[in-house]
């Protein structure tokens, strides 16, 4: 498939729409301040974004029935929650997450 | 990560994210040419779509020649949780002009964002356009180049998910979400440990009836929720 029209108008729509959410927040944010009630809900999407994203990794979508666990992901989160414990270095976390990941792999 | 807030504390700051970024990048890279686009289309999504999971959701869209209007919402809706993150960091840059303020937006992911919102715990709560610009900058050329690097040896890897490699952003993200739960002393560990848990069991629900991205932005506005409810009321 060579970079036809059907392509590239794809690939400049969705560039638009991911940009477009990306940037109108600070956009309006110069010109407003958000209420105190918007700015403590906001606290609390760091961790809930961060929580997500790793639980996201442990669940299998199974359309209309209870997800399903990647027993992988979970295992390998063990060392990394250690490493991270103990060396609080995040470098140190990946690689030893990765190893752990790599070497659950080749076990089972 | 220290409270350094220059640009070579953000580029030293941003390495795991970047060492993260690799691996996928590379799979989407070969997982583009593979599913029959040339690489110059692969290049270009990387370069402006750069939207991590969505652009995997374009690849496999446009190789079953989906309608171009399905394929933008389909985008939307995935990359819609970019909005919160995008009003989470915003204020921290309402001193800075408004072009600096586009040019971070632009180049904001998951990842750059969850590194600002821990460096807030050593910075007693500053961000910097030096510290994050680095950090998004190197994330961003290490997907460029990790895009290119998997479009030309497309052929040569069977199975860029071997390894364990695609394990390293579910492992930066414990590690984010751990130093997070430690340092926020403003939220306390137990009252982040109650979202952790609302946000676990509401996206293992919500997963039956929709899309892991759909699921996740759910959670996330569920689980914010409930720490306002528990702030206000307990």
């Amino acid at each position: 498939m060579v970079l036809g029209k059907y392509v590239l108008f794809t690939i400049l729509g969705c560039s638009l729409v991911t940009w477009f959410l990306r940037v109108t927040p600070f956009i309006i944010l110069q010109h407003f301040h958000l209420p105190k009630l918007v700015l403590d809900y906001l606290n609390f999407v760091p961790i809930a974004i961060m929580a997500g994203l790793w639980i996201e990794s442990l669940l299998i979508r199974q359309s209309g029935q209870l997800p399903a666990i990647n027993w992988l992901n979970l295992g390998a989160s063990i060392p990394a929650f250690l490493t991270v414990i103990i060396s609080k270095n995040l470098l140190i976390t990946v690689i030893v997450g990765v190893i752990g990941a790599g070497i659950l792999q080749m076990a089972f | 990560m220290t409270s350094e807030l220059t640009g070579k504390a953000g580029i030293k700051d941003a390495l795991p994210t970047a060492l993260g970024y690799i691996s996928i990048a590379i799979a989407f890279g070969i997982l583009g040419r593979t599913s029959g686009l040339d690489l110059l289309s692969v290049m270009l999504l990387s370069i402006f779509t750069y939207t991590g999971s969505a652009q995997f959701v374009i690849i496999s869209m446009l190789a079953t020649h989906s309608n171009i209007w399905s394929i933008v919402i389909s985008t939307l809706l995935i990359s819609s949780r970019m909005s919160l993150m995008s009003l989470t960091v915003a204020p921290y840059f309402n001193q800075t002009s408004l072009s600096r303020n586009l040019w971070l937006g632009s180049l904001l992911t998951d990842e750059t964002f969850a590194l600002s919102m821990n460096k807030l715990n050593y910075t007693e709560h500053k961000l910097s356009f030096s510290w994050l610009n680095a950090a998004n900058l190197l994330a961003y050329l290490v997907w460029a180049a990790a895009t290119l690097t998997g479009g030309l040896v497309g052929q040569l890897i069977k199975d860029p998910e071997q390894l364990g490699l695609s394990f390293a952003l579910v492992a930066m993200f414990i590690g984010l979400m751990y130093l997070q739960l430690i340092s926020d002393r403003l939220m306390g560990i137990t009252r982040q440990l109650i979202i952790i848990l609302v946000v676990a069991i509401s996206f293992y629900f919500c997963l039956i009836y929709f899309s892991a991205n759909i699921a996740l932005l759910l959670t996330v506005i569920i689980g914010s929720s409930i720490g306002v409810v528990i702030e206000r009321w307990y």
